[in-house]
Formats: structure tokens, C-alpha cells, sequence
């Protein structure tokens, strides 16, 4: 059992806080062909996705929004994550992810995770699990063409 | 004065001696919600240990002594607020559906299309949303009191946002987002000499300083019970009486009538016309054991203890490098509402609440506000008579390590 204090490092790691400081791809895609808006009503968080979808690849992908350093950073490491994927390896992606935030980094393999892996320490802070799955949910969203915004709710 | 010794006072509440997250626990969220005294406890226990039964039918002894603990709980009400008559207090679930009784019943009856209601820009969603409905039901306008930079209403925009189309005024006696404290008695004159109702919301109010309904002169208070140190789910709504008695109901059901036939309903005098159902009896009779309690500590002294640790929270907190207040009125009570940086302050509250410190982060229900300091959310300290210099200093030490995360 790790104490308060290493959990909050595993939480807030330096690659955490450098992609909420300096956020990948944080713009609007030119050219995007699916988007979808995100919110968390409790925080108040707000996100927005656009992508161009070529055939059944991410060609390009971008967010903007504003929220807390884990839904930043998380928005960020999406971007790069699903970036050139096809649209099945996306959502193989968002599946290990949110293990990973919810079950913890026991419960999934971490080298198919790469960067991502980082967002492990989100699992033991259950009111941050909304924060660090927004973006995910979004892209899912844009992907699928839905109009509505995506709700954490 | 009566003496108050905040290490007594803490004493009297079981919850707060316990270690979270292996350091002792330092609650700086009762804007949220309040923790009870062990003599709120008590009282639910030994009524239902005792007296519990349904009250205003039984015929049997344990009928009796709920029904005399239900309605003495609503005296003990009367004279907290100092209302005039004990018909005044009408049990509720608590603020927010004090306000929607108000609004579905005074409301319906009296606003209409073109008719104005006025709130302010500092309300809590609790006095936006039921007067936003039922200006969607009746075609009527919300306007709103605007607020300055410190978290001040303007009182110059009043008297023309009172119209001869103004039908009531809702506004908060103290703002749960930025602590200001409002000049209700003042608002109340200007709105009545031009004939107009006045609904405070008191949600924030009752618990740091003497409240009296008569002198502020309002029509309509709305308080909750969980804030006040007494249970869930019971709240109150004053009324004078002249505006409740031509009052349509609000809910249907038992207890509300006098009599009833399929082809007539004689509702029932007030206040158990607008008092549907089985009551929250153990809510009101916890309720009034709260009252009782701040009574026996003394409103003057915990008004006193709030003035003193604002003033030393207030400076602690100026004291922190990148640290803004978000409300800086002059008279402001128990809340301290602030950004760090520009770490969002959900960071905040994850790092402070792993030093075992409870604080609010977010929008606290109160989004036009937030809009108006152009924030999507601040970190909330909220004080309340078992807080101490010592909870301050620890949130300073939390918000130094927060600092110290973000690097």
C-alpha cells in the first residue's frame, strides 16, 4: 500500500504535468470531417475533438477545451495515441484505457499501453477517473458522428 | 457574550475526530454541508428509540409525542428566525424546494406573461433554475441584479431593475461561491416601497450570524437543515403569514386537507396546507436539537469566531504566492473561494484531500457567477463555528505542496 504522498506522484507524473502545461496537438483540424464536444456537468470541464477520418484512419486529430491537468494531459496523450490508427485500434485503445483508470495497472498489459501508461495513478483517485476519460468518450463520439455532446454524466 | 471555546465546540462533533489518509482530518466544506453535534445525533436516536409514530392522526400515546416533538421542533423554528407566528414555518426538504413551493404556488398565482422576476448574478442554481422554469411556464422575463469585481451587487442597478412589472425578488443572503454577504434589509425596503415581495435565501446565512425575519422585513426565507448541523432532507421556508394564507398548495396528498369526497378537496389551514405526506419528522426534530445547539453555543459568539477567522484565513491565503481571491466584499461570512495560478483548482482539492483537507472545487452550483469572473471554477474553503487557525494553517501548508506538484 503506497502512501498518500506517492500516490499523488503516480498521479500527477511529470509526463502528466508536462502534457497538461504543454498540450499536443491543441487546435482545431483543418479540413476535420468528424467532431464531437465533451462536458463534465460536475466539473465543468469542456472539451471539443475534431479529426479527419481517412477511409478508416485518424489521418489528424486535435482537442481544445478547458479542465483540470489530468483531463489536459489525457486529451493530449489521446491525440498522440490514436494519431494514424484505424478506427478499430482507437477503440481498442480507449477499452485498455479505461481499465487502466478504472481497474487499475494490474488489470491491463501496460506495454500495449505505451505513454498511456502514465494515466495508471488515476485509479486510485476514483472522483479523477470522469477527468482523465472525457477525451477519450469524446473521440468515441466523433468517431461514431455523433451530434450531441458527450456527457461524463 | 457568552465564552466561546472552539476546542469545546469541536469536542461536540464525533466526526471530526478522526485521522483520514493517515493525517487528521481538517473539514473546510461546510457551505456544502455541515457535520452534525453529537446532541443533533442523539435526538434523532432517543426519537426513534422512543417516540418514533406518525403525527396529526394516532390517537396513541407515541402519536402524541411525535406530533408535539414535530410541532415543537416548529416553534423552536419560529423563534430562531424570530417570526412572528408559528403558521410562519413551513417544513420542506430544504432550500431548493423551499424555493420552488414558493415559486410554483406564489409564483404561479401571481406572475404572469410580461411580468419580471429579479434575482441576482450571484445566486445558486437553487434560486435560478425554479424561477427560470417558471418564467418558461408563464411567459414571464428573468432579470438579474448584476455584481462588480469584488463580488458586490450593484446597488446602483436596483432600483431600475425594480419595475412596476417586478412581481418578486429572490436573492441570497450570503453567496455560497464568494462569501458576500447581502444587504437584504436594505434590498427588502426598496423592493417593498414599490410593492414588491422580497424571497431570501438563507441557505448560507443561518448558521454564521443572527438571522431575524422581521427585522430584515422579508417576505419569504428559505433555509436547510444539513447546513445548519441538523440532518438531510429538512428545511424550512418562512413565510408571512398574509402571503401564505391566499397561497394555492403545492404538492397533493394526506394531511393537506381538511376534507376530502370525489367531488371536493377543503385544503387545510397553513402551514400544513403546504405540508404533504408523512413529514421528515426525525429531520425536524434533529433540526430543532441544531438549533438548539447553536443557541446554547451563542449566535453573537460564533459570528464572532466567523469575523475573526475570516479575517486570519483571509490573510493566510493572500499570503500564498499565486493566489487569488475570488470575492473580496466587505462583508463577506465562511467562505473563502480562490485560484491558484493557473492550476485548475479539481488539481487542488486531489492534493489538499490527500493532506486530509476537505475543501469544494468547481462552479458550486452558482455558473452565472463563475461566468462573470470569467472562471470555470474556483477552490472554496468554507468555515464554520468548529474551524480553527490551525485548519487554516494546515490548508496553507496544502496549498504550498500544491504548489510544490506543479512546480
Amino acid at each position: 500500500m503506497s502512501s498518500g504522498s506517492d500516490e499523488l506522484k503516480d498521479l500527477y507524473q511529470e509526463v502528466v504535468l508536462e502534457h497538461s502545461k504543454r498540450p499536443r496537438n491543441y487546435r482545431v483540424v483543418e479540413g476535420a470531417n468528424h467532431e464531437a464536444a465533451g462536458h463534465n456537468p460536475l466539473c465543468g470541464d469542456q472539451l471539443s475533438v475534431t479529426l479527419k477520418l481517412d477511409g478508416d484512419v485518424i489521418r489528424d486529430i486535435g482537442f481544445q477545451g478547458q479542465g483540470c491537468a489530468i483531463s489536459r494531459a489525457s486529451a493530449s496523450l489521446m491525440t498522440g495515441a490514436v494519431k494514424d490508427k484505424s478506427r478499430e485500434e482507437a477503440e481498442a485503445l480507449f477499452a485498455l484505457v479505461h481499465k487502466l483508470v478504472t481497474e487499475g495497472p494490474e488489470s491491463v498489459d501496460l506495454d500495449a499501453l505505451g505513454k498511456l501508461a502514465v494515466l495508471s495513478g488515476v485509479s486510485e483517485f476514483p472522483a479523477r477517473v470522469k477527468c482523465a476519460s472525457l477525451a477519450w468518450h469524446t473521440m468515441r463520439a466523433a468517431l461514431a458522428g455523433h451530434s450531441e455532446a458527450v456527457s461524463t454524466e | 457574550m457568552s465564552t466561546f471555546d472552539v476546542q469545546q465546540v469541536r469536542a461536540d462533533f464525533p466526526l471530526l475526530r478522526q485521522e483520514v489518509r493517515g493525517r487528521p482530518l481538517v473539514y473546510l466544506d461546510s457551505a456544502a454541508t455541515a457535520q452534525k453535534p453529537q446532541a443533533v445525533i442523539d435526538a434523532i436516536v432517543r426519537f426513534y428509540q422512543h417516540d418514533n409514530a406518525n403525527v396529526h392522526r394516532g390517537v396513541h400515546i407515541l402519536s402524541e409525542r411525535a406530533t408535539e416533538a414535530y410541532e415543537g421542533a416548529r416553534e423552536t423554528v419560529r423563534g430562531f428566525l424570530n417570526a412572528r407566528d408559528v403558521r410562519e414555518i413551513i417544513f420542506v426538504r430544504g432550500t431548493t424546494e423551499a424555493i420552488n413551493l414558493v415559486a410554483q404556488t406564489y409564483g404561479r398565482k401571481h406572475i404572469g406573461a410580461g411580468d419580471e422576476v429579479l434575482i441576482t448574478q450571484m445566486e445558486h442554481h437553487a434560486n435560478i433554475v425554479p424561477w427560470k422554469m417558471l418564467c418558461e411556464q408563464t411567459g414571464a422575463t428573468l432579470k438579474v441584479i448584476p455584481v462588480d469585481d469584488r463580488g458586490e451587487l450593484v446597488l446602483d442597478a436596483v432600483d431600475a431593475l425594480l419595475t412596476e412589472k417586478t412581481r418578486i425578488l429572490a436573492v441570497t443572503h450570503v453567496s455560497n461561491a464568494l462569501g458576500t454577504v447581502n444587504p437584504v434589509k436594505e434590498l427588502t425596503r426598496r423592493a417593498h416601497a414599490k410593492g414588491i415581495p422580497v424571497l431570501v435565501d438563507g441557505a448560507q446565512s443561518v448558521t454564521h450570524f443572527p438571522v431575524d425575519v422581521q427585522d430584515i422585513g422579508c417576505d419569504f426565507y428559505a433555509f436547510s437543515g444539513h447546513k445548519t448541523f441538523g440532518p438531510t432532507g429538512i428545511g424550512v421556508l418562512y413565510g408571512r403569514l398574509e402571503r401564505l394564507e391566499p397561497m394555492p398548495p403545492y404538492q397533493g396528498g394526506g394531511d393537506m386537507i381538511l376534507s376530502v369526497t370525489m367531488e371536493k378537496v377543503t385544503y387545510n389551514r397553513v402551514p400544513h396546507r403546504f405540508e404533504a405526506g408523512t413529514p421528515n419528522l426525525e429531520g425536524a426534530v434533529g433540526l430543532a436539537a441544531a438549533i438548539r445547539y447553536l443557541r446554547g453555543v451563542g449566535l453573537a459568539a460564533i459570528a464572532e469566531h466567523d469575523r475573526q477567522m475570516m479575517a486570519y484565513a483571509t490573510e493566510a491565503l493572500e499570503a500564498v504566492p499565486g493566489l487569488r481571491l475570488i470575492g473580496t466584499a466587505r462583508e463577506k461570512a465562511g467562505v473563502l473561494s480562490f485560484t491558484l495560478e493557473d492550476i485548475h483548482p479539481h488539481d487542488v482539492g486531489t492534493i489538499l484531500d490527500r493532506e486530509g483537507i476537505c475543501i469544494r472545487t468547481g462552479h458550486h452550483c452558482a455558473q452565472p457567477v463563475m461566468q462573470h469572473f470569467k472562471l470555470p471554477a474556483t477552490a472554496r474553503a468554507s468555515l464554520a463555528l468548529y474551524n480553527t487557525r490551525e485548519d487554516v494553517d494546515a490548508l496553507v501548508r496544502g496549498l504550498h505542496k500544491v504548489r510544490e506538484v506543479f512546480g
